[in-house]
């Protein structure tokens, strides 16, 4: 309750204090009216008592003070206009002022008149100046004379002495303007200090927050100060720095000294800064030990940063003015200084000074490592990180070269860089490879050396490794693929014209992979495989102008390779999965003309089919896709291909469903017939699938009959369309009576079938009959096969 | 006039990192009424980017996609079919096989994929294509890596195919046109 009691009597005061005022105002202003000086005098005196108030805030005597402010300005009008037409001097009116009974009312009276009197030109401003700021001195309470010496300041404001101003004296007068504003200034900053030390111990938080509210009024000196014409840069190097550091360092004030430091950087320009550098980092020692340096020299940093950024023609200053040594030392001493910092504070701080460099010094990559060498130090001998804002810098820190950069081989290059990386804990880790992974697919980055890839899979190890289970198990599914997949198209990014060089790299790679446990590798095994299977390509292509059998060598230490690789997937377990890449690998091995390698892929392929498969829809895909494959496969000796096409077509007919069965044994028919030149063209065999899928499809549809459902006519037109096909290709053993017996078949089967026959059946049929009708009017060898078939 | 994207056989981790960036630019959402994906994406965050392209999204499985929800083959309007696995079109890349399923499913523009292999060709008064591989991935079929992918453009009866290819950072158009048989 008593907070707000006291709040309530504070505005009661001011209330009654405006009124006072505004009272004295009015009749001061009747006086005025009336040309009664006198009277006018002491009621503006009365008036500006209210000022001699010490029960407001500064929030509240801010308010008091305008409306004071604006009565005086009424005043000084007056007194120009009066001295203008003569009926007063200006040392009268000097004189007269003085006589107000109290020193407050005084010298806010002396100061307007000081104003007239400097318009006036009576008398060399910096004498009236010089005057007024000494005799501001009178009034030692804080609040009152912070106010009066502001308000000093801003009626001094368009009058002071610079060069090129109409004030300005004779020659010799730069320093004046200066001198005043710097000695208002000395003496705003030692009044405002000492309000700390005003009023009991117990209500310091509440004096902290009451001097905040005052700070603008000193740091405005410093604003003035920026604005003078006369403070060039070596005005400001020889003698306005150095004052302001002295009265900052020795006011000993926190508060004060961190809002100076931060209003010297933002008010002057950079410029200038980077030309006194040195003279302002020596400050930062001598500061308080609780002043937050860091942020300060952070602002500092990033300031010049973007001072460099402006414009080109400014780098080269910074060079001349060995930016980068002394923000690099000035940092080392604040840590050093500063004990307690937390780590957080520590890395921010060389963020700033990695931002600063890589923009004024990008192809200074030993300053980078150097600044990452820093923060290894820092960081070892602590645990690993888990304060949250410490890895946000952590990750900031990390992420600056790769963005500058763009090229991660540069960063990669780095020897600290991989060493801050050791220093993150898991989830970091994770977040920090993402942001890698990501560098590299948007510049498109290709990785092109077996050393640079074991780099850059330690330092992305949190999403390549398997850790402790516990932490695998937290992680949100769907996280889990993106993470894996990104790094599953990572791989593809990591490749090399040089075949040698590719070898390794692929070595390294699965190095890498195995080590992330089952979970992962059905995501990582693919694309490595693919990788390799692109590589076998690749030196096929370049089989003429190498040596024949080291080419070979290699190809057959690839082969190697991808077995090994694809047989870890059994550990996920993944048959589907590694069934289809070696199904891939056998291809390429009879692309190499390796008929040994590709038959054990083969084999590979059909003892998981025998093992691993029991779905039948996953059966019915799977020996499809052997028999596609196999089917192009022309390495084989006859022993070799008669055994892997019985097994084909012995699994095809021992599928589950009849109509599955019949589709993959007329399947298996092409696996003797190959249109190529030197193809297998062995008519009689496939006459003998045919007639055998035929079996099936009867049977099928006798199961159908005593189910008493329709059907299957399909299989019929499709083996119809089959017949017709191996006619066309010129295979003897079709007969035309065998088409015409099929022929009449479907016929009198849709017609028995007429309710409830498929309407696209009916048209399969037709367009079939049509095509064949087609054949027979287009002449032609086709055609006289075609000839034979009495529709 | 109704625009028809024919894609397929990105291959998605597998073989290849991502589309094209060209490709990318070009294929802007808003522009297209619908998709006709020929499988084999494999993963879910190209099924997504895809049908953030348009809403109307057709796709038949491919044998490496991870979704097992989706069917192996589509039909659509206009008698468009889309179609991925190859089976039963044994031999994989034989025409005259290829002509079987379009009689059995009685269509009359064929879109199929699996083989990564452009081909687009008229028979018997009707169109088959395979849109190749948009993102040139590797293929075993076909030695020929460059990114394609198809637009048709239909227009009652009138159908033009046009072809996009990547070749050697440039995309360049081809295109086809045919009238479809009414029926």
């Amino acid at each position: 309750m008593v907070p707000d009691a006291a709040a309530a009597d504070e505005e009661k005061c001011l209330a009654d204090g405006m009124g006072r005022l505004q009272h004295n105002a009015f009749y001061m202003h009747r006086a005025l009216d009336s040309n009664n000086l006198k009277d006018a005098l002491r009621y503006a005196g009365q008036m500006l008592s209210e000022l001699r108030t010490s029960s407001l805030s500064p929030h509240k005597y801010y308010e008091l003070y305008m409306r004071a402010f604006d009565e005086l300005r009424k005043v000084e009008m007056f007194f120009v206009e009066e001295t203008r037409r003569g009926s007063y001097s200006v040392t009268d009116l000097y004189e007269l002022v003085q006589h107000a009974a109290n020193i407050l009312p005084r010298l806010y009276l002396l100061c307007t008149v000081g104003s007239v009197y400097i318009k006036s030109k009576e008398a060399p401003t910096k004498d009236v100046l010089k005057d007024l700021v000494e005799m501001c001195r009178g009034i030692q309470h804080p609040v009152r004379g912070l106010f009066l010496r502001s308000y000093l300041s801003q009626i001094s404001r368009d009058k002071l002495p610079d060069i090129g101003s109409e004030f300005e004296g004779g020659a010799n007068t730069d320093n004046d303007a200066i001198e005043f504003v710097l000695q208002n200034f000395t003496e705003m900053n030692k009044l405002w200090v000492r309000m700390q030390y005003q009023g009991p111990t117990g209500e310091k938080a509440k004096r902290g927050k009451e001097r905040s509210e005052l700070r603008d009024l000193v740091g405005k000196n410093l604003h003035v100060l920026s604005q003078l014409e006369g403070v060039d840069l070596d005005m400001y190097k020889e003698t306005v720095l150095p004052r302001i550091l002295e009265q900052v360092v020795n006011c000993k004030d926190e508060l004060a000294q961190h809002y100076l430091m931060d209003c010297i950087i933002q008010v002057f320009p950079d410029e200038y800064h980077l030309q006194t550098l040195e003279t302002l980092l020596s400050a930062f020692p001598q500061l308080q030990p609780t002043v937050d340096i860091k942020m300060v020299l952070s602002l500092l940093m990033d300031r010049l940063s973007n001072y460099a950024v402006s414009s080109t023609e400014v780098l080269p200053e910074f060079l001349q003015a060995e930016a980068f040594a002394k923000l690099n030392s000035a940092v080392g001493e604040v840590i050093e200084a500063q004990v307690d910092m937390p780590i957080s504070g520590v890395i921010t701080l060389y963020v700033s000074l990695l931002t600063f460099t890589l923009r004024i010094h990008p192809d200074r990559l030993d300053y980078t490592d150097q600044i990452l060498g820093a923060c290894v130090q820092r960081l070892s001998g602590k645990t690993k990180l888990e304060d949250s804002k410490a890895t946000k810098q952590i990750i900031a820190l990390l992420s600056a070269p790769l963005e500058k950069y763009k090229d991660i081989s540069t960063a990669l290059n780095l020897p600290n860089y991989p060493r801050v990386m050791d220093h993150l804990d898991n989830a970091t880790n994770k977040v920090m490879s993402a942001i890698i992974i990501q560098n590299i697919m948007k510049n498109n980055t290709c990785i092109s050396t077996a050393d640079k890839v074991d780099t850059l899979f330690e330092l992305i190890k949190g999403l390549v490794k398997e850790t402790d289970e516990a932490q695998d198990d937290e992680l949100d599914e769907e996280d889990f693929k993106e993470e894996q997949n990104s790094v599953a198209r990572l791989i593809h990014m990591l490749r090399t014209d040089d075949a040698e060089e590719m070898f390794k790299i692929i070595c390294t790679v699965r190095k890498h992979i195995l080590l992330g446990g089952p979970k992962r590798l059905a995501f990582t095994v693919p694309p490595l495989v693919f990788s390799a299977l692109k590589l076998l390509r690749h030196l096929r292509n370049q089989d003429g102008d190498v040596n024949g059998q080291e080419v070979s060598v290699t190809q057959k230490k690839i082969f190697q390779l991808l077995h090994q690789t694809i047989e870890a997937l059994s550990s996920v377990p993944s048959p589907e999965l590694a069934l289809r890449l070696y199904l891939q690998c056998a291809e390429a091995a009879n692309d190499c003309g390796l008929e040994p390698v590709s038959y054990e892929f083969l084999t590979q392929a059909f003892i998981l089919y025998e093992e691993e498969m029991a779905d039948s829809k996953v059966q019915v895909t799977a020996i499809h896709l052997i028999i596609g494959t196999l089917q192009r496969m022309n390495v084989f000796g006859i022993e070799n291909r008669d055994t892997l096409t019985h097994k084909a077509t012995g699994y095809s007919a021992k599928l589950l469903k009849k109509p599955d069965q019949c589709r993959a044994v007329y399947a298996c028919s092409h696996l003797f017939w190959v249109n190529e030149q030197d193809g297998v063209k062995d008519g009689e065999r496939v006459l003998l699938c045919l007639k055998r899928a035929l079996r099936i499809a009867n049977a099928a549809q006798q199961m159908n009959a005593t189910r008493g459902s329709s059907g299957h006519v399909t299989l019929f037109i499709e083996m119809l369309n089959k017949y017709l096909y191996f006619l066309e290709k010129g295979n003897p053993q079709i007969t035309s009576s065998a088409i015409h017996d099929l022929i009449d078949h479907i016929r009198t089967e849709i017609q028995s079938d007429n309710t409830t026959s498929d309407p696209s059946d009916n048209a399969f049929f037709s367009s079939t009959m049509r095509y064949i009708e087609f054949h027979k009017q287009k002449g032609g060898s086709i055609s006289e096969s075609y000839e034979q078939i009495k529709v | 006039m109704v625009l028809v994207l024919a894609i397929g056989d990105l291959h998605i981790p597998h073989r290849a990192p991502d589309l094209p960036a060209k490709f990318k630019q070009m294929l802007v959402p808003g522009k297209i009424q619908h998709i006709l994906c020929v499988g084999n994406l494999c993963i879910e965050d190209v099924h997504d980017y895809l049908k953030s392209l348009c809403p109307d999204l057709h796709f038949a499985r491919g044998e490496y996609d991870e979704d097992a929800r989706y069917p192996e083959r589509k039909t659509h309007d206009w008698s468009i079919q889309a179609w991925a696995l190859p089976w039963p079109s044994v031999p994989w890349s034989d025409l005259d096989s290829l002509a079987m399923f379009q009689r059995q499913l009685d269509v009359d523009i064929l879109v199929t994929g699996h083989t990564s292999q452009f081909k687009a060709y008229k028979h018997e008064g009707g169109v088959v294509i395979n849109p190749g591989s948009a993102t040139g991935a590797h293929s075993s079929i076909t030695y020929d890596a460059n990114p394609r992918f198809v637009l048709l453009d239909i227009d009652d009866l009138r159908v033009w195919v046009y072809i996009y290819e990547l070749i050697d950072g440039q995309v360049k158009v081809d295109k086809i046109a045919t009238t479809l048989p009414a029926h």
